[in-house]
């Protein structure tokens, strides 16, 4: 049999708020080749962490881009399988119906008494609440009303469960085929925040992994791309 | 080396919330462990069971249906807003709450133990010699139960020092009012500050380490095994 035939098997560590696309670019890819992929859904964070401590992943779909970088700085990553799978869209999001009048204006009233964001010490989502709300001159303001969630979707469940009137969330966990699914949201503006790129990149025990290096290109493939998209996701060049 | 000021504030914050707990725990616990010692009624089972199920289940499944529970159409959340309190979640009171209920066990077992270990005979004694049921409770039982309640106060402050998946989820990482140590911790681990990460672990390693070494002593004290978790 010929090698390049031989069914591999691949471990992805993915940012959880990628949990929704990278299980059907599994589904989809599994179907159209021999090689199994097993994803591990979790914080950026730990997964550095692991596999800064040996963590058998062959590939990091990071929430942002610090951490893949970091990564190849220290050995452990493939510095040119580095790029950037999808752009993030945030969406200033409530359960509410009526509150949100696809503006910002709701923002400065007082129809709220929590506004979610998550974590900007760590979560990029949250440092880009955090650029939108200070370009909007109105972080000083707020700052009693915020609550943080430690990643998007945690801040997701603040506001979906009622507990924060408003929340600046992903569009991919509000959105399905581009239309809002319930309450009433507003997609902000890319000028008020720097992009949201979430970087993956290739580790250095899968430099060979015929599994890895498939799905990887799958992933940057017309098809792949398009599934990026259908969830709320920008795909860059 | 040093503490930052968002350190100590979360360091401050941890104190004052498991000494309001420990008070809060004693004070419900105690009656409720009483009972728990004396009763032969069909309900000790399951309400046993149920005072234990933080032990089992996952903190952030208990933080997760708490959440729920404290929201706008949540039970708890429909009696503090028609109460005038507004909704719990990412406040202190609501943190109490919360830590109430996930260490309620810890505090109730020992106490328990320490009830039946009291035993009937005593109790018996002392009501042949006159004394009505609240004065055996508290001139036989309470004094007699007394390492069972220096067990039942460490074990409850410390379990609640050491709580997170719970605070996590209602908390919303407010300085000062819900930023507590360990979720202080997680945060500089996600942001990949270590340093800062591991002084607040050592920390948190040292304070658990004298503190369940004061329980073992206390327990070789009475000759009385007042640590073990049993309905």
């Amino acid at each position: 049999m010929p090698v390049s035939t031989v069914a591999a098997e691949a471990t992805v560590a993915v940012a959880s708020n990628f949990t929704a696309p990278a299980n059907q670019l599994v589904e989809e890819f599994e179907a159209q080749s021999d090689h199994d992929v097993r994803l591990v859904f979790g914080s950026s964070g730990r997964f550095f962490a692991q596999i800064s401590n040996g963590a058998p992943f062959d590939l990091f779909f990071s929430a942002d881009q610090e951490k893949p970088q970091e990564l190849i700085e220290s050995g452990l990553a493939i510095d040119d399988s580095l790029f950037t799978y999808a752009l993030g869209v945030l969406v200033l999001w409530s359960r509410y119906e009526q509150l949100i009048q696809t503006s910002p204006a709701v923002l400065s009233s007082n129809q709220f008494n929590r506004l979610a964001i998550a974590n900007a010490r760590h979560a990029p989502y949250g440092v880009a609440a955090e650029e939108v709300l200070s370009n909007l001159n109105l972080l000083a303001d707020l700052q009693s009303k915020l609550v943080r969630g430690e990643n998007i979707a945690q801040t997701f469940q603040f506001v979906f469960t009622g507990n924060a009137e408003l929340g600046f969330v992903a569009k991919s966990q509000v959105y399905q085929d581009n239309n809002l699914i319930s309450g009433s949201a507003w997609q902000v503006t890319e000028d008020l925040h720097s992009p949201i790129r979430q970087d993956a990149v290739l580790l250095q025990r899968a430099s060979t992994n015929d599994a890895a290096l498939e799905f990887l290109s799958f992933v940057r493939s017309n098809r792949g791309r398009s599934i990026i998209e259908s969830y709320g996701y920008v795909v860059g060049d | 080396m040093g503490f930052s000021e968002a350190d100590v504030a979360a360091i401050l914050l941890t104190l004052r919330l498991a000494t309001t707990v420990t008070i809060l725990l004693l004070f419900f616990g105690a009656p409720l462990a009483w009972w728990l010692a004396r009763t032969s009624s069909r309900f000790k089972g399951p309400i046993g069971a149920l005072i234990a199920l933080p032990l089992v289940l996952p903190p952030t499944v208990l933080g997760f249906y708490l959440l729920i529970a404290l929201g706008p159409n949540g039970p708890i959340g429909q009696l503090t807003q028609s109460l005038g309190l507004g909704t719990l979640a990412f406040s202190y009171s609501g943190l109490v709450i919360g830590s109430i209920f996930y260490s309620l066990p810890f505090v109730v077992q020992p106490l328990q133990n320490a009830f039946e270990a009291v035993g009937d005979r005593p109790l018996e004694v002392a009501a042949t010699l006159g004394a009505g049921p609240v004065d055996r409770f508290f001139s036989i039982a309470l004094p007699m139960a007394k390492p069972g309640f220096f067990t039942a106060a460490v074990l409850g402050f410390a379990h609640t020092v050491g709580e997170f998946g719970v605070v996590l989820m209602i908390g919303g990482n407010i300085p000062g009012e819900t930023r507590v140590v360990s979720v202080q911790i997680y945060d500089h681990v996600e942001a990949l500050a270590y340093d800062q990460a591991n002084q607040l672990a050592l920390l948190m390693i040292i304070f658990s380490f004298l503190v369940l070494l004061s329980v073992y002593g206390m327990q070789k004290k009475s000759h009385r095994q007042v640590l073990r978790f049993s309905p």
